[in-house]
């Protein structure tokens, strides 16, 4: 945990809760306890009680889509998926499900972990009423106006726009999202389709159990033998649920990454549409430019209807020439403006550091998940010949 | 009545010709007049096993003195039909084989004819079981190579099985069969056809009359071979589903490595560590592969000749019923006779006594050979499942533990032990 955070946070419980939603219908839903405490106390040794207070996933969702809006040039983290998917066929894709909550407490503890220790997210003070004022909190996040930000965001964004001159590196950062994004979901799919056969595997090894016990009434010499055989083939079909258990938290950390693939093409998006906007706006400002010129000196370089009414019907009077250029120049101040702020808002390097920071997090993250997962088929194959290994002895002494 | 075990023939009481007589040319000792040869061996084998039955049922390999293997399958094609030869090599030392080396070749049709006349000779010995005719599944071809191996592997189990057999092994049909260039003319004489026809009609009208009551340890033996029956076919059925479950997940590995791979390609520094994974995969693939190929090979055979072995004896329990059957038929009506057939009807009666305590004997004697043979077998067949079992997981081990090896020496270099 990065150190800068000022507040140890931990996900503790989840429940379950009933109540009147906004149409004003029964419902079931679940809320989650976040407990913090100040890091420096815990530091000095102190055991001080943790602050706590319940929040619900939807109020997760408005935190993250604040954060999305207010930094859209961080690679904000995401969270757990919002429904179960990438099933095999015992696991529950029901959201009450107690593995699926437990799993989803894991991955809301993560998300507040990262944003927590995110060295721009973490001053957010939005992210701290998040974590400390149970009451009140939405209605200041509703104060920040983020909500309409998003709206016009999300109308920008859908529409097709194309840019003149685009980073190469935001372009090629885009496409790597793309491409991330489609082979972690094909692994996940596999992944899937491959614990279900591996299920399908050990529980047909239970028929052995029930069928050496049965066989095994039956004889004399072998009964001893067959029916601890039996047992521990009924031990081989029952552990396969725990090794998919332990799996199901690696398709979790690889999940996290086919959504932060996302949010890192958000980035790209965003970065996209404000160059489209900066250029607009520098069109925009060279084109009043020239206008004011032909105004100033009365020569026409281009085209406009002005001007040819001008030539056709006369000059206009010096009053309206004046009141016009000063219409002009005021526009012009404010383009350049304009685009003095779309060259901000496109944060190129605020955003170009924070991607290199999620790059070096996903390389660690993502290595450390493959060595997990081979520690877990270790385990797994470990188990296979301890039983098997029994299952022998009780051969050999039949 | 008489107690003592003489292998039973009872081809005098089938309606056709007495094929033994032919044999004569190729036995050096004189027979006995009905065609058994001498009884020195046999018999006193049978009495071995019968006292002896905590010998862990194992075959003495020192006096195991005729050694005999089916290989080299070939196509043969005629103008009629075409069929699979096997080449059946023996090697004995025995003094009734003129010599200690034969080399014939047999098709599926000379094994049937071999079983059904040592069935017929011995109606309650039980005979191993040959593979099926033909395969249920509809899949397989009858001339696909992995049908002809594994018919050839039950083949030369069959005649493995009749060998060891203390009474079955010395069977004159059994000698012919190992030892006669061409069987042909064996297989056209003897009752064959019409004495199975005479047996069926016996039994049905046997069945009609029904058994008055069987013995205490033949029902015994009869509930365990219901029993064994279904469990034998549960197993196979098991043994099966769990081949077929793997082959599909060892499908799904296929299509899950290149996942791995290809990701590998879109990044820099996971690279290494994404195909190190993909290849892990594929390696544990082939390693799930080997082991569907082993409980093809071992389990499943031998699970399956089981199944067939508890038909037979099922068939044999039926057989000895039919023989008791027969027996109160006769004494029956020896109890409602009539003064002038009373003599010959004795006579009757007590020859099929003298055949029924034969044929109770016979299978009691043979039931301990059976049992300790299956036990053996099957044993044998399991612990090689557990053991590749085992060797799969030991594999696929060390697979993942040097993958983590490679990650560990990398990180090594700049991080903390990561033990």
């Amino acid at each position: 945990m990065d150190d800068r955070a000022a507040m140890e946070i931990c996900v503790a419980e989840a429940e379950k809760r009933s109540g009147k939603n906004a149409v004003s219908m029964q419902e079931t839903f679940t809320v989650y306890l976040i407990e913090t405490r100040p890091m420096d106390a815990v530091a000095e040794g102190h055991n001080p009680a943790p602050d706590c207070l319940w929040r619900r996933y939807s109020e997760f969702e408005l935190l993250r889509n604040y954060l999305i809006v207010t930094y859209p040039y961080i690679v904000v983290p995401p969270l757990p998926e919002k429904r179960a998917e990438f099933v095999w066929h015992k696991l529950s894709a029901d959201n009450m499900d107690p593995d699926f909550v437990e799993r989803r407490r894991v991955g809301l503890e993560n998300f507040l972990l990262r944003v927590a220790s995110h060295p721009v997210l973490c001053n957010d003070k939005i992210l701290c009423y998040f974590l400390t004022e149970e009451h009140g909190w939405k209605e200041a996040v509703y104060e920040t106006g983020f909500q309409a930000k998003a709206d016009s965001r999300l109308r920008a964004l859908s529409a097709t726009f194309r840019v003149r001159n685009p980073d190469k590196c935001f372009m090629e950062m885009k496409h790597y999202s793309d491409e991330l994004q489609s082979h972690t979901s094909q692994l996940l799919r596999a992944r899937a389709r491959v614990a279900d056969r591996l299920y399908g595997v050990f529980k047909v090894h239970g028929n052995y159990g029930r069928v050496f016990s049965e066989w095994s009434a039956i004889e004399k010499e072998m009964g001893d033998g067959l029916q601890s055989a039996g047992h521990h083939m009924d031990a081989y079909a029952a552990s396969i649920d725990d090794i998919l258990e332990e799996e199901e938290h690696y398709a979790d950390q690889l999940k996290e990454y086919l959504f932060y693939a996302e949010a890192l093409r958000a980035v790209c998006r965003k970065h996209e549409l404000t160059q489209f906007e900066l250029e607009m706006a520098s069109q925009d400002l060279i084109s009043k430019k020239q206008q004011r010129e032909e105004l100033a000196t009365g020569i026409v370089r281009t085209f406009s209807f002005k001007g040819m009414t001008n030539k056709l019907f006369g000059q206009e009077a010096p009053e309206q020439r004046e009141a016009r250029l000063k219409l002009l120049e005021d526009l012009i101040a404010e383009g350049e403006e304009t685009v003095k702020e779309k060259t901000i808002e496109r944060h190129v390097e605020k955003a170009w550091v924070d991607i290199q920071r999620f790059k070096e997090q996903k390389d660690k993250d993502l290595r450390e998940a493959l060595i997990n997962y081979a520690v877990m088929q270790i385990s797994m194959c470990k188990k296979g010949i301890q039983v098997w290994s029994n299952a022998k002895e009780c051969f050999l002494k039949m | 009545m008489s107690g003592h075990t003489v292998p039973a023939d009872f081809s005098e009481h089938m309606l056709d010709l007495d094929e033994d007589e032919d044999l004569e040319v190729f036995t050096k000792n004189t027979s006995l007049p009905d065609g058994s040869p001498l009884p020195n061996s046999p018999s006193s084998m049978v009495n071995q096993y019968r006292l002896e039955d905590d010998d862990e049922g194992k075959e003495d390999a020192n006096t195991k003195d005729i050694f005999v293997t089916v290989d080299h399958p070939e196509s043969q094609v005629t103008a009629i039909e075409t069929f699979i030869l096997y080449r059946v090599v023996t090697r004995t030392t025995r003094s009734d084989f003129d010599s200690s080396e034969y080399e014939v070749r047999r098709r599926y049709q000379d094994f049937v004819w071999l079983r059904s006349k040592l069935e017929e000779k011995h109606p309650t010995l039980i005979v191993h079981p040959l593979p099926e005719k033909f395969v249920m599944k509809g899949m397989v071809e009858r001339f696909n190579d992995d049908f002809i191996e594994t018919r050839r592997r039950a083949l030369h189990r069959f005649l493995n099985k009749i060998s060891e057999h203390p009474i079955l092994s010395y069977s004159q049909h059994f000698q012919v069969f190992l030892t006669a260039q061409d069987l042909a003319p064996h297989r056209k004489q003897g009752p064959g056809f019409l004495s199975r026809m005479g047996e069926t009609v016996r039994a049905v009208a046997n069945s009609v009359r029904g058994l008055r009551s069987r013995p205490e340890e033949f029902a015994v033996m009869q509930e365990y071979v219901d029993d064994f029956s279904n469990k034998m076919c549960c197993m196979d059925k098991v043994s099966q589903r769990i081949i077929k479950e793997q082959r599909e997940y060892v499908d799904d590995l296929k299509q899950y490595s290149p996942t791995y791979a290809r990701w590998g390609e879109l990044e820099e520094e996971l690279t290494e560590p994404l195909k190190g994974v993909a290849s892990c995969v594929v390696q544990c693939s082939k390693e799930a592969e080997e082991h569907i190929q082993h409980l093809s090979e071992v389990l499943v055979p031998a699970l399956h000749e089981y199944v067939l072995c508890a038909e037979t004896l099922k068939a044999v329990m039926r057989r000895r019923d039919n023989i008791q059957a027969e027996f109160e038929a006769k004494n029956e009506a020896l109890l409602t006779r009539k003064a002038e057939q009373e003599a010959q009807l004795q006579e009757e009666v007590d020859v099929l006594a003298d055949r029924m305590e034969q044929a109770n004997n016979s299978l009691k004697g043979d039931w301990v050979r059976w049992q300790h043979s299956m036990k053996t077998d099957l044993r044998s067949a399991f612990i090689s499942a557990a053991e590749k079992n085992v060797e799969y997981y030991e594999k696929c081990l060390a697979v993942w533990e040097s993958f983590l090896v490679s990650q560990r020496a990398e990180a090594g270099g700049g991080q903390e032990d990561v033990a």
